[in-house]
């Protein structure tokens, strides 16, 4: 026969094996369909039949055990030519550890071939059992016979809508069956079933390829032929810059603070804490201060504790860490049992308390003021901040009055009367 | 700060945008805190973002994507990394380049996502199988996430290999002000592939000991990509004298170019004799804590590894000049000490360590002071 994408000479399998005349059909195939050398890029699993590489004239690609598919479907969601052909050659060993990259590429639709060579055992390795290996099949490790049914491989694939999928048992011309396997968009898989000549036919001694595949209840047939277009991925030509488009913060304050001032906010989640910590922070940097703030939440972000550390400080701040805080404000009961710790151990700094909750144990002076009931549960993390801010005299409250009635707060609620109130 | 240019910001994005600029164009995600801020920002900025099914299918489209000459990058913590080791080595192998970074959590196995951690120094140093390197950065304050993430791109693609970017959860999720003036330009690495008339050797290296590059894209020459022993034209073999200096060559390469990239900051003090040894979250501390020792009157210097691995012949040399060096990181055993001193390092060698806390600059002076 003559070759174009393979070089002439013996290809590297043993004699009697399969996978010689699948690359054979490969070749033959590829010529029926008249597709230039170079626009072929051959991926190959680990197995017998990954040796083939060498075999070859188009670009190869050779990974690692069972992850070929997943190679082969980055290729293919590289590649804007729609012309290039992406083959995966695997075998049922890499289809079994690889499985959740076959299902998911047929799933997805990758534009890409599998061809499968289902020898139904490890040829590499010894001759051990397959997922694919059928019910009763001898095997070197298995002198007995399987005694689990393989699963069909073809079903599965056909049942994530890929764009085809068919078997053929590997028997004499099968370059018409690859041909329509290759032309298709989209996935698609050809598993070829093939008899291992040095660990198959020894075990099953006068088995018959066709019978093993008819008794396995693995139908020689084609079970998918929808030829759907196949997914690329959307390429933008330009994306905005993340800091270019940032909002700058104007410093038009001025700040008194002469020392940093670390402090703890804690309360409720779906309470807006974290929201307020971040507009006090900009508020803090809109003073001229240099500020760290950290979020801190249990990983159901919708219930529970929601915790922001703060550091401000007219100086550069390395160290954004504060185990010891000058300033600690609680506005629920979540708050109060997330820092009951830290508050306990407190011996100097403010404990900034709402109203309702009970006096924890701490050597902290501690403020009982009424953000609840005054602000409401959504604006008491905002009050209490605005209230610490004048208070402690960090920096202006109308640094944070400016954020508040201007942005998507403003109108929300009477911020000035609070600022004046607290 | 008094300044036009203030922003509040979070080291993700900076890292994200460096990355961009620097020439990286592909994202391959799959979710994990503390990474996710990377994932959210990367959807946005990278020309092609894809979400992967898991961390394994992740390396190895980044590894599809880079055989077609794209420069891909990933975000993860130590449970993805742990799925993505052995595709690492293949793309290590196949001479791929690429972006991992790496945000250290607190351990083991799952441990706690939001907790930080520096704990992966010895996971990353043990990734490739037979001793080989893989170029390892620690980024250590905002500067570093803007300069050192293209740096980073820059020696992937000069040494066509997977480059990791070690942070941790403090430095990507903590939201801190900026002055975005301070943020210098990046320029896209310049990438050329091979264009010559001559059959396409895949695995031919060059002077530098780098093969020139060629995606599998290409229609004037075949090209191969092999992760198992092979020769020049990346043909496998068992293992053949050629294979084998192939193989070997993906060390030498980087350990003989290490000078290219070997960045750290060292402040030494006239006549210290202590030495500050750190990086990462923990380098911020350090740097507090020797401003206070200084103001004390002590004499402290300080060495903040940007080039974690392999390791700088350099740190030895600063090493050997003080009697004291201190070994600040947030592990257990002391990873990277351990890792140039040995598990039973001399007297003169120590560490301080947490589990579970970011160290203080008050621990860092305690132990300091517990000469």
């Amino acid at each position: 026969m003559h070759r174009e994408y393979l070089h002439e000479g013996a290809l590297p399998f043993c004699l009697g094996c399969g996978h010689t005349l699948i690359a054979e059909n490969i070749d033959k195939a590829l010529q029926s369909l008249n597709i230039p050398l170079l626009d072929v890029i051959l991926v190959t699993d680990i197995g017998c039949h990954g040796i083939i590489d060498k075999s070859f004239k188009t670009h190869t690609v050779h990974g690692l055990h069972g992850r070929s598919i997943a190679l082969a479907s980055g290729i293919s969601l590289s590649l804007t030519n729609p012309e290039k052909k992406v083959i995966v050659f695997i075998g049922d060993g890499g289809a079994t550890i690889g499985l959740q990259h076959l299902i998911d590429s047929a799933h997805k639709n990758f534009n890409l071939t599998v061809v499968l060579h289902n020898n139904m055992l490890y040829g590499m390795t010894g001759g051990q059992p397959s997922e694919l290996t059928p019910l009763g099949f001898k095997t070197p490790t298995l002198p007995e016979g399987n005694k689990i049914k393989g699963f069909d491989i073809c079903e599965v694939v056909a049942s994530t809508g890929a764009s085809y999928v068919s078997r053929v048992v590997g028997i004499g011309n099968i370059s018409e069956q690859l041909a329509e396997a290759l032309s298709r968009k989209g996935f698609s898989l050809i598993e070829v079933m093939e008899i291992c000549p040095s660990y198959a036919v020894k075990s099953n001694p006068g088995m018959k390829l066709r019978q093993v595949t008819e008794d396995a209840g693995l139908s020689v047939k084609v079970y998918a032929d929808h030829n759907i277009e196949g997914f690329r991925p959307e390429i933008k030509s330009e994306t905005q810059s993340l800091i270019d488009t940032m909002p700058v913060i104007p410093v038009g304050y001025r700040s008194e603070r002469s020392v940093p001032a670390k402090i703890l906010i804690a309360g409720s989640a779906g309470e807006g804490v974290q929201s307020a910590a971040e507009l006090f922070a900009r508020a803090a940097i809109a003073s001229g201060l240099n500020v760290t703030k950290k979020g801190s939440y249990p990983v159901t972000v919708g219930i529970g504790f929601s915790a922001s550390d703060i550091i401000l400080s007219p100086d550069p701040i390395q160290y954004t860490g504060s185990p010891d805080p000058d300033y600690v404000i609680i506005t629920s009961t979540d708050g109060l049992e997330y820092t009951a710790g830290l508050i306990k151990k407190m011996n100097h700094g403010v404990v900034y308390l709402d109203e309702s909750l009970p006096t924890p144990e701490t050597k902290a002076t501690v403020v009982r003021i009424d953000y609840r009931k005054t602000a409401g549960a959504r604006n008491a993390a905002i009050y209490s901040l605005l209230g610490l801010a004048k208070r402690e005299k960090l920096f202006p409250t109308e640094a944070m009055l400016d954020i508040l009635n201007q942005g998507k707060l403003s109108g929300k609620a009477d911020w000035n009367k609070m600022a004046e109130g607290i | 700060m008094n300044s036009n240019n203030i922003i509040f910001t979070d080291s993700s994005r900076l890292i994200t945008e460096s990355l961009v600029r620097a020439g990286a164009d592909v994202f391959i995600g799959y979710p994990i805190t503390p990474a996710n801020l990377l994932y959210q920002y990367a959807s946005k900025r990278y020309p092609v973002f894809m979400a992967a099914p898991d961390e394994i299918t992740t390396l190895q489209w980044m590894s599809g994507f880079a055989v077609s000459g794209h420069i891909p990058v990933t975000a993860t913590s130590f449970p993805g990394y742990a799925l993505m080791i052995e595709s690492i080595n293949m793309a290590a192998m196949m001479e791929l380049p690429m972006v991992i970074i790496l945000v250290q959590r607190m351990g083991p196995a799952t441990g706690t996502a939001t907790r930080g951690a520096q704990g992966d120094i010895s996971v990353i140093q043990g990734t490739m199988s037979g001793g080989f390197s893989l170029p390892t950065f620690s980024l250590s304050n905002a500067a570093d996430c803007w300069e050192i993430s293209a740096k980073a791109v820059e020696v992937a693609v000069k040494f066509r290999t997977p480059v990791i970017l070690l942070t941790s959860k403090e430095e990507v999720m903590t939201m801190y002000s900026l002055d975005k003036s301070s943020l210098g330009p990046i320029n896209k690495v310049n990438r050329t592939f091979y264009s010559g008339n001559e059959t396409f050797v895949p695995y031919e290296p060059n002077e530098n000991l780098v093969p020139e590059f060629l995606p599998v894209t290409s229609s004037e020459h075949q090209v191969r990509f092999t992760a198992s022993t092979h020769d020049k034209k990346g043909i496998i073999q068992n293992a053949s004298p050629e294979a084998l200096a192939n193989s070997k060559r993906l060390h030498t390469k980087i350990v003989s170019n290490l000078k290219d990239f070997t960045w750290y900051d060292l402040d030494e003090q006239h006549e210290a004799e202590t030495l500050l040894v750190s990086f990462g979250i923990t380098a911020q501390a350090c740097h507090e804590a020797v401003a206070e020792l200084r103001n004390e009157g002590e004499k402290v210097s300080l060495l903040t590894a940007k080039t974690l691995l392999p390791v700088p012949p350099v740190y030895y040399s600063v090493c050997s000049r003080y009697k004291r060096v201190i070994f600040a990181e947030e592990n257990l055993t002391g990873q990277y000490r351990q890792l140039m001193f040995g598990i039973q390092p001399p007297a003169h060698i120590e560490g301080v360590n947490e589990f579970g806390h970011m160290i203080s600059p008050m621990h860092i002076k305690k132990v300091i002071h517990n000469a």
